[in-house]
């Protein structure tokens, strides 16, 4: 069967991770590549990498990290952050980049998510949405949550997935940070809907989190960061928790 | 060893590239006639659309190369739909090395399949040493049935062909580069293939 997956995320500032990491084994903290080593070791099933540096250099760095990456783990890796035009994405797909995570830029130019499709495959084009609700709708957020758009999370997951995502990452933004689980009933409700893979983000705090998000989300994949980075949640251990749901993973 | 990975302006060739220098070999990319034919092993990758993958291996000639090489040939995702009859995507004749088509998921099951799914009835010297229900990393829309050239098979809404072989070719519908050690086990075992 089809295994439920588990992403730990990586945020990339100038090559580097940033925010707290707390792996005790680790010579260097800020090294992604010996993080993202450690994390498909420990059984992580694909990785995420964000970038939210602002430099000029940015993307060379960048294409040096994806380099660097995927030429150290046998696991599938995403790459987002600033990601706005074919050409960036042809970039790091040639470095060894899976697929790419696009949020902003396709809300402003949704054309996008129907030429990277083209290109290369509705396979490696992840549409990231960050959402929260206001007045009860839940409304699509830029700027992680600071700008709101005109666009209702539903309306626009339905329209990236006609346009040929082949992925949707869903941030709720009400739940992020929050360790209060994941956003559920919208994720159930998104799953529904639409008829690619969803990604829940956004709230994990403890491995029933994670359950619910599969058994009541309904969601294909989590994603999570700080569970992880400040290893309060062991991959290994949260997989072996899922199975005894009757989650189907890879162990 | 000599190393071919064919390059023809599709896909993600760069982990190939990098999981066979994991595994302590080099591997070049090209798309020049003599070179390919000249390598002791051929791998045919593709991620993609099936359509627009076909015209350009048309463009290039390889079309008419492929078929006709005799050293081991591993096609990988795109790449082994491609050797097929045909496929549904884009309606495309495929390179007709393995005697079925490639068809789509029905929308009964989330299309693409995305993600690690088991393979089992392993059939050739591709699979040695592998354990039947390891996890492999599988992302796509079309499926190619469970056949007579089917060499491992996996279910997502019907049991398919993840793996096949015809003579010195070989497809898997998986990211043998993508799927951790085992995965790397299998790209290991193709590149070891007597001749």
């Amino acid at each position: 069967m089809l295994t439920k997956r588990i992403i730990p995320c990586l945020d990339i500032k100038n090559g580097r991770t940033v925010k707290g990491v707390n792996f005790v084994d680790l010579r260097d903290a800020g090294d992604p590549v010996e993080l993202a080593k450690i994390y498909s070791d420990e059984g992580a099933d694909e990785l995420v990498f964000l970038d939210i540096s602002a430099t000029e250099e940015r993307r060379k760095t960048l294409v040096e990290l994806v380099r660097k990456v995927a030429s150290t783990i046998n696991i599938p890796f995403t790459v987002g952050g600033g990601i706005s035009s074919v050409l960036d994405v042809e970039i790091l797909l040639q470095n060894g980049a899976d697929k790419v995570s696009i949020n902003s830029s396709a809300v402003k130019n949704p054309q996008l998510i129907n030429d990277l499709a083209q290109k290369f495959g509705s396979q490696c084009v992840v549409v990231a949405i960050d959402a929260k609700q206001i007045d009860g709708e839940w409304i699509v957020h830029l700027m992680g949550g600071k700008i709101p758009t005109e666009l209702n999370l539903f309306d626009w997951a339905k329209e990236v997935e006609q346009r040929g995502a082949g992925e949707i990452l869903f941030t709720s933004m009400d739940n992020d940070g929050t360790k209060n689980g994941f956003a559920n009933e919208a994720l159930a409700k998104l799953s529904k809907l639409v008829n690619i893979p969803i990604i829940a983000s956004g709230g994990a705090g403890n491995i029933q989190h994670f359950v619910d998000s599969f058994l009541v989300g309904k969601a294909d994949a989590a994603l999570a960061a700080s569970v992880f980075h400040f290893k309060e949640i062991k991959i290994k251990t949260l997989k072996t928790a899922l199975k005894s749901n009757n989650i189907e993973v890879r162990i | 060893m000599k190393i071919v990975i064919i390059n023809y302006g599709v896909g993600n060739i760069q982990s190939i590239k990098f999981a066979i220098e994991r595994l302590g070999f080099e591997a070049v990319l090209s798309n020049d006639w003599k070179e390919i034919k000249a390598a002791d092993r051929v791998i045919f990758p593709g991620v993609g659309e099936a359509s627009f993958a076909m015209e350009m291996l048309i463009d290039s000639g390889l079309d008419v190369l492929i078929p006709t090489l005799k050293q081991p040939v591993l096609g990988i995702c795109l790449g082994m739909q491609l050797m097929c009859n045909k496929s549904e995507e884009g309606n495309t004749t495929g390179l007709g090395i393995f005697d079925v088509d490639a068809i789509k998921f029905t929308p009964k099951v989330k299309v693409p399949q995305m993600g690690w799914n088991q393979i089992y009835n392993l059939k050739s010297l591709l699979f040695k040493g592998i354990n039947e229900n390891e996890y492999m990393y599988l992302v796509h829309s079309f499926y190619v049935p469970n056949c007579l050239e089917a060499i491992a098979t996996t279910n997502y809404e019907v049991e398919y062909a993840s793996a096949l072989q015809k003579n010195n070719f070989y497809g898997t519908q998986f990211h043998p580069e993508k799927s951790g050690d085992v995965g790397e086990q299998i790209l290991g075992n193709f590149l070891k293939l007597k001749d």
